[in-house]
């Protein structure tokens, strides 16, 4: 198990978002991430990014504690979080918002080589390189951030609502790419959705959360099949 | 010859300007706040260059004396004072308005300790070169050696400036933490750095500006010096015309100033040296309410 | 209401009282000082109906204030007019020049309108120097006269400035505190809580920013007279940039939104160059650090009271109270 998340609860002031949650996703795992809105999916991703800071719990990750650490510190260990909506510094031009994704390690080399290597994943980002981001379609900027997060050559990848206001054969691109990058790249991956059919289909292990608490964990296919879960979340 | 000289006059003026609020947009973009103590910071950096020039009697070495303690000063107001008024900021009718008040109460603060250690009387600093104007043809510009040097000194003090923010993992790191803190955190900069960077380079630009303010003057140095208050407005001023969020905005919006002022001491009145600027300021908000090159929202933020 | 309404005009009128029987009993200088608290309660409470009921920040009012002044003693000199008409003059001079401000202000938010504000405060005075018939740098003379004779051979100059100044703080405040309590004032505090939600609820933000400048403009102009009164000329000199901080730290130090903390900032303001003497004497420091103490101060205040209590020592004890009594629940 690298990320191990146990008994985590985080409030907003004083409303509980996420009460008790416990989750362990091994390595090279896609867990998918569905709930409706105000679950406290995004409220979870954030806690383990270390924007927030939890109120009870513990996170351990390749077995260290990492409560307490903040971003900068979390990056250097091998998460990076995409945010949700396209986050991408529209200001900056292409080449410089992937830059800033290995701006930490301090090695322009490495830095060059990484982007070629983006730019083979996204040949899109490759051709529009010195654009600059706010020239971009929705579904390259989503690109642009998961690119920008491949750039910190992550081992756990947090991803919230890739698909936003995107359209529907997009969206497929998407999820087909971060399936991909999964298995080739051996990475752990949390992708939070709303599109839950979607989600559960590329993903190994299915979480479903709902008002703070987790309400079912399974293999992502046995979630599909589920009556109850298909009723609540997919819509038939 | 006196469009020339007009001009000339305006354009070095401006540059000067443009430093100031080149030092207020860097201080905005990194934390926010509008700096009304950046004219003071600048007056403090000021007394530092005059104790270097009377001691080692080069301006030269002077002039990166100022800068690095007018960049020591400013990283300390930002890890002392903002850091906390940040942590503060309540919610509340205060809220909107604590940094500006908090920023004046600086102001006041640095302007009396000035005084207290170096009294209220003028202190000469001595240019580099001379300040008597350049003859051509038997008539005397006003333009003269040392504004033609401050004039190149200050391009090449922007484009090192330039290089830094659009060439380096510096700059890009400034820039990022400018436009969108949270994202910059995700990709490992320690925004809290940068910030307290940014204000340490607003503090060199600022020092810059001081200095060459002075000497371009009448070349004395108090706490309640007329350069320094029209520092601090024109440096405002400039930056807002440039619209607060833009470096080059901030560059063009000195100029302009600069030019406007020499035109208006010109050809309508010399005594509307402190008026002129608010009526450019007014008129200039009235026609492009976010600036020249602001944002439409930003006025509002 | 009604009800409220008088008695707020006895506890008004009890004050006075107070207020006359005090100026018999205390020494000159405490009298004259008592003109000038008057003076910075009437100016400081301009400030809190702008930026604390109205959102919106001015370093600009000694400008305004000057302005008062400057009318005031134009109406003197060249109309003679009856001295309690050129006040009103200075109302009025004022809060045409506030309405002016606001109209541009109405557009401007936060720092853009410290920044303009603030232009102005340095630009304005200067301004004196132009005109002849403002007396540039030497300014204007301002002399209300001496006290009529019914009030007796015993009744001192400084104790009829201190009457004039004491009865229009009283009147303003009254003013002031009706006004607040009125539909504008609640209008003002919607737009300060939320101007998006204070427009779809159909007041006009513009109009009512303007009227709140308008009106605080005419108060500050009316205690510039009054300053002017007691220090007996007007010129550039006496409306220095510091006098418009002073202002916004007697706001602050008040409490911004606790109109009757205004006593407060004022007595702090007069207080602190005694204070400072007091400082510099027993530390005994140079001349240079005992004329520059005071500023250091008002200034160190200002940063300290923003930090830690930014809504003012009033407001901070009442939300302690209110925090102390849910918890007892």
């Amino acid at each position: 198990m690298s990320l191990n998340v146990s008994n985590l609860t985080v409030h907003h002031g004083a409303i509980c978002a996420i009460s008790q949650v416990s989750i362990a996703v091994p390595t090279g795992t896609l867990a998918a991430m569905i709930g409706s809105n105000g679950a406290g999916k995004t409220t979870l991703l954030r806690t383990l990014s270390g924007l927030k800071t939890p109120t009870n719990g513990s996170i351990m990750w390749k077995g260290e504690k990492i409560i307490g650490l903040k971003p900068e510190a979390l990056v250097r260990r091998g998460i990076s979080h995409v945010s949700e909506g396209k986050s991408v510094i529209p200001e900056l031009t292409v080449r410089e918002n992937l830059e800033l994704g290995a701006i930490w390690r301090r090695n322009a080399k490495e830095s060059k080589e990484s982007i070629d290597q983006v730019a083979s994943i996204f040949p899109r980002l490759g051709e529009r390189i010195q654009q600059r981001a706010d020239t971009l379609s929705g579904g390259e900027r989503q690109m642009l951030a998961i690119g920008r997060a491949i750039m910190a050559k992550p081992q756990l990848l947090l991803l919230d609502e890739p698909s936003l206001g995107l359209a529907p054969l997009v969206v497929e691109q998407i999820f087909q790419t971060i399936r991909d990058l999964t298995t080739s790249m051996n990475l752990t991956v949390l992708l939070v959705e709303q599109n839950a059919m979607g989600a559960l289909k590329i993903a190994d292990l299915g979480i479903v959360l709902n008002l703070g608490k987790i309400v079912a964990i399974n293999h992502a296919q046995a979630l599909i099949d589920d009556p109850a879960v298909r009723a609540a979340y997919l819509g038939y | 010859m006196d469009l020339l000289n007009t001009f000339l006059i305006g354009i070095t003026a401006g540059t000067i300007y443009a430093l100031m609020a080149i030092s207020m947009v860097l201080v905005w973009r990194s934390t926010r706040v509008v700096n009304f103590a950046q004219a003071g910071m600048a007056l403090l950096s000021t007394y530092f260059g005059y104790e270097a020039v009377t001691r080692l009697e080069s301006f030269w070495i002077a002039l990166p004396v100022a800068m690095i303690g007018g960049a020591l000063v400013a990283a300390l107001v930002e890890m002392i004072l903002i850091r906390l008024l940040v942590k503060h900021s309540t919610s509340g009718p205060i809220a909107g308005v604590a940094p500006i008040i908090a920023t004046l109460g600086l102001l006041g603060v640095i302007r009396s300790i000035s005084a207290m250690i170096w009294g209220g009387q003028d202190l000469r600093i001595v240019g580099p070169v001379s300040n008597d104007g350049f003859t051509i043809n038997a008539t005397t510009l006003v333009f003269s050696p040392l504004k033609l040097l401050i004039l190149v000194t200050v391009l090449v003090l922007m484009l090192i400036l330039s290089v830094i923010f659009q060439k380096t993992n510096i700059g890009l790191a400034l820039r990022a933490s400018a436009y969108a803190p949270e994202i910059a955190r995700l990709s490992g900069i320690k925004v809290d750095w940068v910030r307290t960077l940014g204000w340490a380079l607003a503090g060199a630009t600022g020092a810059v500006a001081g200095m060459f303010q002075t000497v371009n003057g009448n070349g004395t140095l108090s706490p309640d010096s007329i350069e320094f208050s029209l520092l601090l407005v024109s440096g405002f001023i400039a930056a807002v015309i440039g619209g607060l969020d833009s470096l080059i905005g901030a560059v063009i919006g000195g100029l302009v100033l600069g030019l406007m002022i020499s035109f208006v001491l010109m050809y309508v009145s010399s005594g509307l040296f402190f008026i002129a600027p608010f009526v450019i300021l007014l008129t200039i908000l009235f026609i492009r309410p976010q600036g020249v090159f602001g944002a439409k929202a930003a006025r509002r933020a | 209401m009604h009800k409220k309404q008088s008695r707020d005009i006895v506890l008004f009128i009890l004050g006075g009282v107070v207020l006359y029987f005090l100026s018999g009993v205390v020494d000159e200088l405490r009298v004259y000082q008592g003109a000038t608290i008057a003076v910075y309660v009437i100016a400081i409470s301009s400030i809190i109906l702008l930026t604390g009921y109205s959102g919106q920040v001015s370093l600009g009012h000694g400008a305004l204030m000057a302005v008062g002044a400057y009318a005031a003693a134009v109406a003197h000199i060249e109309l003679k007019l009856p001295i309690i008409l050129c006040f009103v003059i200075a109302v009025l001079a004022s809060a045409v020049g506030g309405a002016l401000l606001g109209a541009a202000a109405a557009r401007l938010s936060g720092p853009y309108l410290a920044g303009t504000t603030l232009a102005l405060a340095i630009g304005l005075p200067s301004l004196a120097n132009q005109f002849g018939v403002l007396g540039g740098e030497q300014g204007l003379l301002f002399d209300v006269g001496f006290p009529p004779l019914s009030l007796g051979e015993e009744f001192t100059q400084y104790k009829w400035f201190f009457w004039i100044a004491g009865l229009a703080a009283l009147i303003s405040m009254w003013a002031i505190k009706n006004i607040l309590g009125s539909r504008y004032g609640r209008t003002w505090r919607a737009i300060r809580g939320n101007d998006v939600a204070a427009q779809l609820c159909g007041i006009n933000i513009a109009r009512s920013k303007i009227l709140a400048f308008t009106i605080s403009a005419g108060i500050a102009g009316l205690a510039g007279a009054l300053l002017s009164m007691t220090i007996g000329t007007v010129s550039p000199s006496a409306f220095p940039l510091a006098l418009s901080f002073s202002l916004l730290t007697g706001a602050v130090l008040s409490g911004i939104t606790t109109l009757a903390g205004a006593m407060i900032g004022a007595v702090v303001l007069v207080a602190i160059p005694e204070i400072a003497d007091v400082v510099a004497h027993r530390i005994g420091s140079s001349e240079r650090v005992t004329t520059n103490l005071p500023g250091f101060l008002v200034s160190a205040l200002l940063i300290v009271t923003v930090l830690f209590v930014p809504n003012g020592p009033v407001e901070q004890h009442r939300a302690r109270k209110a925090k102390h009594l849910a918890s007892q629940k």
